[in-house]
């Protein structure tokens, strides 16, 4: 069992994410009649009208988007649940488990204060999904699942993850590190 | 049914993101200043293996192919956006939820970010549904079908381009 206990390699890692892909929309086909593609940024949608619709649950069933996208528990809800699940639990297996409040990188260049990286991310996370929701997807639906279908939309949104990320990256972080 | 599937297949989706080491803030930003490729090593592996694997599927008639409308507009601006924000956050709503599996609490402010911009997209979609969505769509088209190309001929590309990258990355002095 020490293969479990080690890192792995990402060309290995990442090989069995493309079976994990191809295994999810087979099974899902066969026995939910309907495939099921690797995504994430919806979930953060669903969330956000679950959330909403204990204090104005009028305004979330009036609402254009929330409604297209069923504001509900579903198949992608619980696959972000069980990212948090298998990572903690493969984190624990190789001891990486390890608890930060402030990356090293981040500490290089805007000092090792825990809330102007809380403050950061939060901002970072807003944008990130308006972005992802405008664009339709994010690495996952885009990236990956986009790009194994050879999805048009996965290779735009692709350029437009990496021109804007590669980008905004080395403005913000070129002074700090190295 | 559906719910306990979604789950399992998140746990093994965590597990392999944790596995490849894609969750640390260091590696994502280290890929967008294009000193570490880890994270460009792992995505390639996961389309090359996924593209072969889902067109012989689909070419079997075991499964139909579930492509997301193409809006040039959209995916580039969005896609830029989305660029920004992860560059400041250092991950992407995956490997955020990863990352706090991993004891990155950090990614937590993140994912709240996450959800207030959800629910500010949500108002501001019917603004967007009229103007930057509908430029330059296309339908739900492959490309193969947009270049009329054979898709074994275009997987067949993309896996040289892609094991020509590997190639390069693993010869070269910078291992990631």
């Amino acid at each position: 069992m020490n293969w479990f206990r080690k890192p792995w390699s990402p060309y290995i890692a990442g090989g069995l994410v493309g079976l994990l892909a191809i295994t999810s929309v087979v099974i899902s086909t066969q026995l939910l009649a309907k495939p099921k593609y690797l995504g994430t940024s919806t979930t953060m949608v669903r969330l956000a009208g679950l959330a909403e619709s204990q204090v104005a649950s009028d305004h979330v069933s009036s609402n254009e988007y929330f409604q297209s996208k069923k504001i509900k528990v579903d198949w992608q809800m619980m696959l972000v649940v069980g990212i948090v699940i298998g990572a903690f639990l493969a984190a624990i297996a190789s001891q990486e488990f390890k608890s930060e409040t402030v990356p090293t990188l981040w500490k290089a260049r805007f000092g090792p204060k825990w809330h102007v990286r809380a403050l950061g991310a939060f901002l970072g996370g807003i944008l990130a999904i308006l972005g992802a929701r405008l664009a339709g997807g994010c690495p996952s639906g885009h990236g990956l699942s986009g790009m194994m279908q050879l999805a048009g939309s996965g290779l735009l949104a692709m350029v437009g993850f990496m021109a804007g990320g590669i980008l905004a990256a080395n403005c913000i972080y070129r002074k700090g590190g190295n | 049914m559906e719910l306990l599937l979604g789950l399992i297949t998140g746990i093994f989706f965590g597990f392999l993101l944790q596995k490849g080491g894609v969750l640390r803030f260091e590696k994502q930003v280290g890929f967008l200043l294009l000193r570490d490729a880890t994270i460009l090593k792992f995505m390639f592996s996961a389309i090359l293996v996924g593209s072969v694997g889902i067109y012989v599927c689909r070419d079997m008639g075991w499964i139909d192919l579930k492509l997301k409308s193409i809006s040039i507009g959209a995916q580039l601006i969005g896609g830029g956006l989305f660029g920004l924000g992860w560059a400041i956050l250092g991950y992407c709503p995956g490997t955020a939820g990863g990352a706090l599996g991993e004891g990155r609490w950090h990614a937590g402010w993140g994912i709240l970010g996450m959800l207030v911009g959800a629910g500010l997209y949500a108002e501001l979609y019917p603004s967007l549904k009229d103007s930057v969505l509908t430029w330059g769509t296309y339908g739900k088209k492959s490309i193969p079908e947009i270049l009329g190309i054979h898709h074994w001929l275009i997987i067949g590309m993309f896996t040289l381009l892609y094991l020509a990258i590997f190639f390069l990355l693993e010869r070269g002095p910078k291992k990631g």
